[in-house]
């Protein structure tokens, strides 16, 4: 247990050190919009130019981030002009919430339908539950925010629309897969119902995977919260994420990859552990 | 039973009719969270939009008039040929938390705008040379200013510069406009209530602002706000996209307006900076002012106003808009679309086509790049029109988008790029206020910034008549000098001046007394005259 | 069903045949703006009307098919190869390796790959081909697509690894690399393939949005992801039923390629 939380700090330490790393070397890094305004004079653009200067040694920057974050300062947002702890603490709520109600509408749909799907192995329904994950993997994430808006649907909704085809198509390929393996081919020659088929066989030789890819969907729901959130303005840290981009704010950027970096490697070490549970079980 | 009936009809009615103008949430949408709320150091639109709802200034520029009225001074006097303006303030005000208003705020405010080390933008607009401003408090209700040097159009000035509480414990959340901000869900919305100890009164006597509060929800989806609009959710849009203006105009013509042509402009321009990394061959094109006249002849714009602006622009003649009407030149002639004379002009400079394809007197191919701000639709389609136009006469424009910083570290810090194409937006008709745009040692003389001596000729002339309009108080001296820098820019084209944009907004038929103007704020300039009919079908 | 492959498969040969022959097939320039015509509705001259410059997008539908239809399979055929290899090396490997392997992808995945795309960019020059920038793109966004899969390879490589199928080979004299050549690679096809067609339309998707910074592809080059932003505005009423052609000719490639694919993965 040590060993693990060992190794999440490193990796999450070193998350922060390479996000910096890029967006430092990004072009852009260092100006501001407003250096633009007419009104103001040369002092006042070279101050401006001078401000955001402090942050241009990469390690300076980043030993001075560490030195703070012992004391649990996370530093101040250069383009809000507010302390990140203060942000971070306004607008996780909001991205937890959307992204567990992706995840869970997400699930809730893809996995019955996949089921279904492999055990009925009816091809109509397979036909069309393929039409509709193409569907909803082509349709852009613009136009189906439009869609909710004109139909009032909620805006959070949008991010199980993002889950779902993939979920959806992985875990179909890995109970197909499973189904077709002797011993589940023995059992139901044994004249097992297809319900203890599915409880007793298929779904325990495909939970290993099943597993890995919950852990990946909470990643991948997490990254899609990001241009969700901004296209649908939900007050996120996905929204915050995409205009910390946009304003090359290395403060926020360092803080949250270390965040999107810990919720992965807590996600996937969680989903690992619970694999081996069930391959352990299993045998 | 038929008269109580009646009674009750009627007793609604009355009341209805009585609320019909009191009361009300006035809806709309900011474009991006607002930086800050101290009103000195406001620099973006959002957070300038809430200086203009809740901050009091000493006089306002009527947006439809265009005429300076008084606010919260009752009268001013210009002296010292323009160093020294003394006001006479309105006694008996008190801020939005009861705290007394005196000439110590003007005095306050003066000094926190001018601090040195905060650099604000609307602080620059007054430094008008060296030394430091003083303000005189000469009584509880009169103060004077004495700047270092004069300021030519020093009292329109005023009309940024919000009045802050120099002893108010809220600091400058405490204030003197028609609102006061009361809620704040950072990143999602705001909502300002009205100021209860508001000075202004309408002509019965009764308290202004009408509408009860404003909800301002940050919202930086234009379809989405669209959407939003059409269902109810929200009142107006300040500034709307040509091609929604259409679609209003056909299902809902009283909800779209069109003020007119704005002060916007949109230019493009070559970069001429000496040392940047461009080959020398390509600096010789972009200094050539044949080159640059060439250029601007081949493009068609009135095919860019028609097209890309779906008609509700029209093309630019200069730096000026004609909807300021004082400065505006109105002698200059628009530019014409004429590629055969446009060939004409680039063959002195030694340039020939070969094929289809035009070439310089030494034999490269004439191709250059043009960024541009990537999102914005209109600049993404006028480089693609200039892209065709300029095939016309054998030139390969390539089109780059860049997301902002990218193109502001290119613009201002390593000059590694051939044309540029951006669009102003001017707040402010007087020409000081573009004063570091035309100074060749500024900053943002953008085709060749920070110059430490001019480059040449025509820039030294330009900078000579800039400060000559400046030096004057003399309404009719500053318009000769300034119309012949129109006339320099028209000659020399640094910038290409393209079109000039409409301003379109539109407005639900649920807000009363609204007039749409060509300034901004374009919908909300009368805010506090503003009211909402008290429609019981509404949806929220 | 057979027949549905079948007709997938004739349909991605249609469309195929239909962008390689564009130049015979297009009946305007795709860049060529007929400015008396913006916003035309179907005509026998514009198939499917005009875009907002007055551009034929008939035209322009053929040449994006071929930028995108090119572009975006060879990504994901990089992203799933790379996961592929990487998760399934982990995965048969074992042991630290494996943890070593899988917290890199995990790190991978959170950090912010966008400023590599803007710095890429920032490299290239300015007078570069729109050709030359958007294989570069893609080329990148293919480099960049594998961690997600990787994961779930990994998981499954190991407990293939694991498996008596595995022991038996092992034990029949199998050495390491004809096992995976020829046990583990064909059973992580169903997966592999699921990787692959799922990233076809995220990797035409993330190109459209890219757009957004100027990282898409450059005027007046078509792609299907700019002729998809068009659709962005719909709810102004003015989107007609043939712009959203684009966007089901897309959806038919998709689930054709999806069709293609999947043949004998439910048992019969």
């Amino acid at each position: 247990m040590a060993k693990l939380a060992g190794k999440i700090l490193i990796v999450v330490l070193l998350g922060g050190f390479l996000g910096a790393t890029l967006v430092r070397f990004a072009p852009g890094f260092g100006v501001d919009e407003e250096e633009l305004d007419t009104r103001l004079n040369n002092q006042s653009v070279q101050a401006m130019r001078d401000a955001q200067g402090h942050d241009r040694n990469l390690l300076a920057f980043y030993s001075r981030y560490l030195a703070q974050l012992l004391h649990g300062d996370l530093g101040v947002s250069r383009t809000l002009q507010r302390p990140v702890s203060q942000l971070l603490a306004e607008r996780f709520p909001e991205t937890l919430k959307s992204v567990g109600l992706g995840l869970l509408v997400g699930w809730s749909l893809a996995l019955p339908l996949a089921i279904a799907v492999v055990m009925s192995r009816a091809w109509l329904l397979d036909t069309l539950s393929n039409l509709l994950v193409s569907l909803l993997l082509c349709v852009p994430a613009a136009v189906l925010a439009l869609l909710f808006v004109l139909e009032q649907v909620p805006a959070r909704l949008l991010l199980s629309l993002v889950v779902f085809p993939k979920v959806f198509r992985y875990s179909r390929s890995l109970l197909a897969r499973s189904s077709s393996l002797p011993h589940v081919l023995t059992a139901r020659a044994k004249g097992l119902g297809n319900m203890r088929v599915l409880a007793w066989h298929i779904l325990p030789t495909a939970a290993p995977q099943l597993v890995a890819l919950a852990g990946v969907s909470l990643s991948l729901a997490f990254a899609a919260a990001i241009p969700v959130e901004a296209l649908c303005d939900l007050p996120g840290i996905g929204q915050l994420a995409w205009k910390a981009a946009l304003g090359r704010d290395v403060e926020l950027l360092v803080n949250l990859t270390m965040i999107v970096t810990l919720v992965t490697l807590l996600a996937n070490s969680a989903s690992d552990l619970a694999g081996k549970y069930f391959r352990t079980g299993d045998a | 039973m038929k008269k109580l009936f009646a009674v009750i009809v009627f007793a609604i009615f009355a009341v209805s009719v009585a609320l019909a103008q009191a009361g009300g949430e006035l809806r709309f949408c900011l474009h991006s969270e607002p930086k800050t709320f101290n009103p000195v150091l406001m620099e973006d639109d959002s957070s300038e939009t809430i200086r203009y709802l809740t901050g009091g200034v000493l006089m306002r520029v009527n947006r439809q008039t265009q005429e300076v009225e008084p606010e919260l001074a009752t009268s001013w006097k210009i002296t010292d040929s323009g160093r020294t303006i003394t006001f006479q303030l309105r006694k008996d005000l008190r801020f939005s938390d009861g705290t007394q208003f005196s000439a110590a705020d003007v005095a306050f405010t003066m000094q926190q705008l001018m601090d040195p080390a905060l650099h604000s933008p609307t602080g620059d607009s007054f430094r008008s040379g060296d030394g430091k401003v003083e303000t005189r408090v000469l009584a509880k209700d009169r103060v004077a200013i004495t700047f270092p040097a004069p300021i030519s159009g020093l009292d329109k000035l005023f009309d940024q510069v919000a009045i802050m509480s120099a002893t108010s414990p809220l600091k400058e959340m405490a204030v003197l406009g028609p609102y006061v901000v009361a809620e704040n869900k950072a990143g999602a919305y705001l909502i300002l209530k009205r100021n209860p100890n508001y000075w202004k009164h309408d002509g019965n006597g009764r308290q202004l602002p009408y509408i009860d509060s404003v909800r301002l929800d940050i919202q930086q989806n234009r379809d989405i706000e669209m959407v939003r609009l059409t269902h109810g959710e929200i009142d107006f849009i300040n500034s709307l996209d040509a091609e929604y203006f259409d679609k209003l105009a056909s299902s809902d013509p009283a909800m779209a307006h069109d003020a007119g042509v704005s002060l916007d402009t949109e230019f493009m321009w070559f970069n001429q900076v000496q040392n940047s990394p461009l080959p020398a061959y390509k600096k010789a094109w972009f200094t050539s002012t044949n080159f640059r006249h060439a250029i601007s002849e081949s493009i068609n714009r009135s095919d860019m106003a028609r097209i890309a602006f779906r008609g509700h622009a029209q093309a630019a003649i200069g730096p000026v808009s004609p909807a300021n009407k004082f400065w505006f030149n109105a002698k200059l002639q628009p530019h014409p679309f004429d590629q055969k004379a446009a060939l004409q002009l680039l063959a002195q400079d030694g340039f020939r086509m070969q094929g289809d394809t035009l070439h310089d007197r030494d034999g490269h191919a004439v191709e250059f790049s043009i960024i541009t701000n990537a999102g914005n639709k209109y600049r993404e389609r006028m480089a693609t029109m200039m892209q065709q136009d300029l095939s016309g006469i054998g030139i390969k424009l390539n089109v780059v988008t860049l997301d902002f910083p990218s193109l502001i570290e290119r613009m201002t810090r390593t000059f590694d790029y051939e044309t540029c194409l951006l669009g102003l937006v001017n707040t402010d008709l007087d020409p000081n206020s573009v004063m570091n745009v035309w100074l060749s040692s500024s900053e943002n003389h953008q085709w060749n910034p920070s110059q430490k001596t001019p480059a040449t000729q025509w820039e030294a002339e330009i900078d000579r008549l800039m400060k000559d309009q400046a030096s004057t108080l003399d309404p009719n001296q500053r318009k000769a000098s300034f119309d012949k820098v129109q006339e320099i820019v028209w000659q020399q084209e640094p910038f290409i001046y393209l079109v000039n944009k409409n301003a379109l907004s539109a407005v639900s038929t649920s807000v009363r007394n609204v007039h749409p103007v060509a300034l901004r704020p374009q919908v909300y300039w009368n805010i506090d005259q503003l009211s909402l009919t008290s429609e019981v079908a509404r949806n929220h | 069903m057979k027949w549905a492959r079948l007709i997938s498969i004739g349909l991605l040969v249609l469309v195929a045949a239909a962008c390689l022959l564009a130049n015979f097939l297009a009946p305007a320039p795709y860049a060529h703006q007929f400015r008396d015509l913006p916003n035309a509705a179907p005509s026998h001259q514009h198939f499917l009307g005009t875009d907002d410059l007055g551009r034929d997008r008939f035209s322009r539908v053929l040449y994006g098919t071929r930028v995108s239809l090119l572009l975006a399979p060879a990504a994901a055929l990089l992203s799933s190869l790379l996961a592929g290899l990487i998760g399934g090396f982990a995965g048969f490997v074992g042991g630290w390796t494996e943890r070593i392997v899988m917290a890199a992808t995990d790190l991978f995945l959170s950090l912010p790959w966008l400023f590599l795309l803007i710095t890429v960019r920032a490299i290239l020059p300015l007078n570069v081909a729109p050709m030359t920038s958007v294989v570069i793109t893609f080329a990148l966004l293919g480099c960049l697509g594998w961690a997600g899969a990787a994961r779930v390879i990994c998981a499954d490589a190991r407990t293939f690894s694991q498996s008596d199928f595995v022991l038996l080979a092992r034990a029949s004299g199998s050495s390491g690399f004809r096992l995976l050549w020829r046990h583990l690679i064909p059973n992580l096809k169903p997966i592999l393939f699921a990787q692959f067609w799922i990233s076809i339309p995220v990797f035409i998707l993330t190109e459209a949005n890219l757009g957004i910074l100027g990282l898409g592809v450059a005027e007046p080059l078509p792609s299907w992801g700019s002729l998809l932003r068009e659709l962005e505005s719909f709810s102004s009423g003015s989107t007609q039923p043939w712009q959203f052609v684009p966007l089901i000719l897309f959806i038919v490639v998709v689930s054709s390629f999806h069709l293609v694919l999947t043949k004998q993965e439910l048992p019969a």
